[in-house]
């Protein structure tokens, strides 16, 4: 079984030390999918392009640990 | 002699500003000794006085890692120090993370000397312990007692000039650094030694320790995402309100699996953390702010993937230990296999 795992977090140091392979930068530490600044219909778009960036990461062949910089 | 002028550097906790609801507060100073200074004070000698402290948020601290590294050092130099102290931070990620790159920014950029004590399995420590000093504490703050001589003592020893002995003399984590000594024994007749020590089950020290490699090669893409079934794991402690495995809110003894068949939206009313190492208030409010079920369900109605795994599994990690967090990643890894999952979003405050 080869199953990709995708770390969508804040901290991205903290991701890479620990070993994650394919990295999805988040918003903040409390609140890593979203933004209570935001309206609710901006902030689910927000969290839908995090989303749509961690599924290119699982969609994308890596030969090292990588950071999917938000496009 | 003239004073020796120290700097201390804490989070907002040990600053006595607040918890997490504090911890987004941009960094500041104040003249003399805050919190853990006081005792850190009486454990250094009379010409070393402790002349300001700074203090940054663990939060705003770690996201915006230059700004702030920048902004402390601009603080620490304003006071002029013979030597910057920072922490301990034991194992608080966050804070071990600011501390030590609070010592190494300021020793770049200032040229005196820097200390901090952690927790070895501190994120802090493996990413720091090559740039700075940084002395070995236990994983709470209940040992602070041993910590702050133990941090004073090496600091002393730092800003007088002294030689350091090997990490395991010192008590600092090792730094990967070598020294050639001479040894009144040659090699092979100390290799003997300890291979008679070793049959024996005798304990010794090793001269050459392996390094700590704990990698995994990733994994192939997913070719087909439209037909893909994915799956939710977090640490951020998001559970069903009520927390009903009584997830502890750090240390975390076990992880959670729990039902989403049908649920589309995670509400304040259905779900909570039960994280207590960051301000809970946003997550609670939504827990899809951590954990995205309902922009998942979207994409799977709109059948951009090929369906949500309908369990999804939550921990808590704060505090918690590797050896546990590993054992609850290859649990939650088999029975993700076993469920033929082709892939795994994570998600981490």
């Amino acid at each position: 079984m080869d199953v990709p795992v995708v770390h969508i977090c804040t901290v991205v140091p903290i991701s890479l030390t620990v070993g994650a392979n394919r990295i999805d930068p988040a918003v903040a530490i409390p609140h890593p999918l979203g933004n209570p600044q935001l309206s609710p219909d901006e902030e689910f778009i927000l969290r839908r392009h995090i989303v749509e960036n961690a599924l290119r990461a699982l969609t994308t062949d890596i030969n090292e640990q990588t950071v999917f910089e938000m496009p | 002699m003239a004073e020796i002028r120290v700097v201390h550097y804490l989070n907002q906790f040990f600053g006595q500003i607040g918890g997490e609801e504090k911890a987004d507060i941009t960094p500041f100073s104040q003249e003399g000794t805050v919190g853990p200074g006081t005792a850190l004070q009486k454990e250094l000698a009379n010409d070393i006085k402790i002349v300001g402290t700074v203090i940054c948020g663990d939060t705003y601290f770690n996201e915006n890692i230059e700004t702030a590294a920048d902004k402390i050092t601009s603080l620490v130099a304003g006071f002029k120090p013979d030597i910057l102290i920072a922490g301990p931070a034991f194992n608080a990620g966050r804070y071990g993370m600011a501390c030590g790159a609070v010592c190494k920014a300021v020793h770049e950029k200032l040229t005196i000397p820097v200390v901090t004590g952690m927790y070895e399995e501190n994120p802090g420590a493996d990413m720091y312990k090559k740039d700075v000093y940084i002395v070995k504490t236990g994983n709470s703050a209940a040992q602070m007692r041993k910590a702050i001589p133990a941090l004073a003592k090496l600091a002393m020893r730092l800003v007088w000039g002294e030689v350091l002995g090997s990490s395991a003399e010192e008590g600092y984590l090792a730094r990967g650094v070598r020294k050639n000594v001479f040894h009144k024994q040659r090699g092979s007749a100390r290799a003997v030694a300890m291979l008679l020590q070793k049959i024996k089950g005798e304990t010794f020290v090793t001269e050459y320790p392996m390094p700590v490699f704990d990698r995994v090669s990733p994994r192939s893409a997913i070719k087909d995402l439209s037909k893909a079934k994915l799956a939710l794991v977090t640490s951020g402690g998001i559970v069903p309100k009520g927390n009903p495995d009584h997830i502890e809110s750090s240390s975390a003894s076990k992880f959670g699996r729990y039902d989403i068949t049908g649920v589309n939206d995670l509400t304040k009313e259905t779900y909570e953390t039960a994280h207590g190492g960051y301000d809970p208030v946003y997550a609670n409010e939504d827990a899809d702010r951590v954990l995205p079920v309902d922009v998942l369900r979207q994409l799977e109605k709109e059948k951009a993937i090929g369906n949500l795994h309908n369990f999804y599994y939550a921990t808590v990690g704060n505090g918690t230990s590797i050896a546990n967090s590993k054992k609850y990643a290859h649990a939650i890894g088999e029975e993700l296999k076993q469920e033929k999952v082709d892939g795994i979003i994570l998600t981490s405050t």
